[in-house]
């Protein structure tokens, strides 16, 4: 479980801006992954959030540093990294069979069509779209296009897979059964999962490890917070742990105060040794950093 | 509601169109001022000048000489009296030709100033200066380069219905949707089984909407064309009938000309609805 799959080394992002100068997103950013493991990173718009899964995906380059996935720089997207995106992005002029086959038959280009179709009839069933194989995506709703995503996304059979706020665009309680169907896919799986959202209760629910980030731009991940809650959570009775509510107001009081003003108090930060913190409780600053070995 | 709806929108079509004929015809009844001349000399007149009969046909006259056309389409009765039928034929073959070729040429031509900046940018000051060409203007050259008033007509089809499937297909590659192009690169679609299963897809309704744009303007180019270059043709038809005085035989050939044009519309609007994904 602990085995590292992956990890960001030093990575930056700059865009020229007006006048000659540039403009730091972020840099000097170090994060590991474990395979297994579910990371959700929370920050606010502008942190450049998007911009780190974007690098871990390949579809953008970091304009320092590298990223390493399974003993391997990544040099551009790859069927190892599966990304479900914000908008869905399925094809529309394809069916939800046409959408989960083709990335199947993307990854396994010799398989006969029956044998895609198969394995896709089978991530189609695991997130509960059967008999809605042949529809479109303009005939289902935003809940089920995001299913869809989902399937295409595991069919492929990823290392480890990206989603970018997956259920920002979705009503409160599409949301909530998104969120079971993705916490029993990853429990029963296993699958290496990371996630970004501005949502901190999705992000108390799913994740084993959440990443906080300040304020862009030069936003710097400020710490990483264990999620103390047991495995087999459910998001019924969430809220009656007697950890939820420290772990909870942890992650607020960061959002709201500490995100803006982390940089300037913590003069001594080092980029390759964020704090991990596991709230227990009792007052939370008490509890005593851990080096994160990277 | 909207059944009904079609039914008074029918109703009122057929009115105006009756209402249309009957002006004509009220219109080319004939005017009555009639000059005494000598018989022998009537004979020369034409029945304008003897019986007061308009210049200008009427519906009935159109009527009964779009009947003989529509008896005997493909008659070839030697160079200057040919059939309707075969005469549209031969603009068909024309525009059908030309079309053809420019659809070869652009589309392609399209996808790499869609897909490329470098082309696009390097591209773009030929395409600025070419397309507001009028396609007849390229008439002399193609007649002194190609020596065949046939082919030459067929070439400036091509070249009029080049700009627009050009423009569009290069604009309806460039714009396919971001998301769309990072599923295809996260999924490590090769860069031809992208450009077909992504890009092609995407930018179908905007390719056709050029295709369709281009298909109207070969067909208006073509009458042109052909009452320059001669010989066959519905345009060459309508200049020798202006030649021989036959108003009634310019008329059908104006109503036939938008016929057809129509038609062609038609196909394009329904392989259009084919190509069309709602999103």
């Amino acid at each position: 479980m602990s085995e590292k799959l992956v990890s960001l080394e030093g990575i930056a992002k700059r865009y020229p801006a007006p006048g000659g100068a540039t403009t730091t997103i972020f840099e000097n950013l170090w994060l590991t992954m474990n395979r297994g493991e579910f990371t959700c990173l929370i920050g606010h718009s502008g942190c450049g959030k998007t911009t780190v899964l974007n690098i871990l995906a390949g579809l953008d380059a970091p304009s320092e540093g590298a990223v390493i996935v399974d003993n391997q720089e990544i040099t551009g997207p790859s069927l190892d990294r599966a990304v479900i995106f914000q908008s869905h992005a399925l094809l529309p002029w394809r069916t939800v069979m046409g959408n989960v086959a083709y990335a199947v038959s993307s990854k396994w280009r010799k398989w006969p069509s029956a044998q895609v179709r198969e394995h896709a009839q089978k991530f189609i069933d695991l997130v509960g779209l059967t008999g809605s194989e042949h529809k479109r995506p303009s005939e289902l709703s935003g809940g089920m296009k995001q299913r869809v995503g989902i399937a295409r996304a595991l069919s492929i059979e990823p290392k480890m897979m990206l989603m970018d706020e997956p259920f920002s665009a979705l009503d409160a309680l599409t949301r909530g059964t998104l969120q079971d169907e993705v916490r029993r896919i990853c429990l029963t799986t296993g699958q290496t999962t990371f996630m970004i959202s501005h949502d901190v209760d999705e992000g108390i629910y799913l994740a084993d490890r959440i990443v906080l980030m300040t304020n862009g731009p030069g936003a710097v991940v400020a710490e990483i917070v264990e999620n103390p809650l047991p495995k087999d959570r459910a998001r019924i009775d969430l809220h009656r742990h007697p950890l939820y509510y420290p772990l909870r107001n942890h992650i607020i009081d960061f959002l709201v105060t500490r995100s803006r003003t982390f940089v300037g108090v913590t003069p001594d930060y080092d980029p390759r040794k964020v704090v991990v913190i596991r709230p227990r409780g009792e007052p939370v600053a008490v509890a005593a950093p851990i080096a994160n070995a990277s | 509601m909207s059944s009904s709806l079609t039914l008074r929108a029918s109703l009122v079509s057929i009115l105006i169109f009756l209402g249309f004929i009957l002006a004509w015809h009220l219109a080319t009844r004939g005017s009555g001022a009639v000059q005494q001349m000598d018989p022998e000399y009537a004979k020369l007149m034409g029945l304008t000048a003897t019986q007061g009969k308009s210049a200008m046909p009427g519906p009935l006259d159109v009527g009964a000489k779009l009947w003989e056309h529509l008896r005997r389409p493909f008659y070839d009765n030697g160079p200057n009296d040919k059939g309707l039928g075969i005469q549209l034929g031969f603009s068909i073959a024309r525009v059908g030709l030309g079309y053809l070729l420019a659809v070869i040429v652009a589309i392609p031509i399209g996808f790499l100033i869609g897909m490329s900046p470098l082309f696009s940018r390097a591209l773009d000051p030929f395409i600025q200066v070419l397309k507001p060409i009028s396609p007849l203007a390229w008439m002399p050259l193609a007649l002194y380069t190609i020596k065949d008033s046939g082919l030459s007509a067929i070439f400036v089809i091509f070249i009029c219905s080049l700009w627009p499937m050009l423009i569009n297909t290069a604009f309806g590659v460039a714009s396919v949707r971001k998301e769309w192009i990072n599923v295809a690169r996260t999924l490590e679609v090769g860069t031809l089984r992208r450009a077909f299963t992504v890009i092609l897809p995407a930018a179908a309704p905007t390719i056709v909407t050029g295709m369709r744009i281009s298909i109207g303007i070969a067909w208006l180019v073509i009458v042109a064309a052909e009452m320059l270059v001669g010989g066959t043709g519905i345009g060459y038809f309508v200049w020798n009938e202006w030649n021989n005085l036959s108003i009634t035989n310019v008329i059908i050939a104006i109503l036939v000309i938008g016929l057809v044009g129509m038609v062609l519309d038609q196909l394009l609007a329904r392989v259009s609805r084919l190509v069309t994904f709602p999103e």
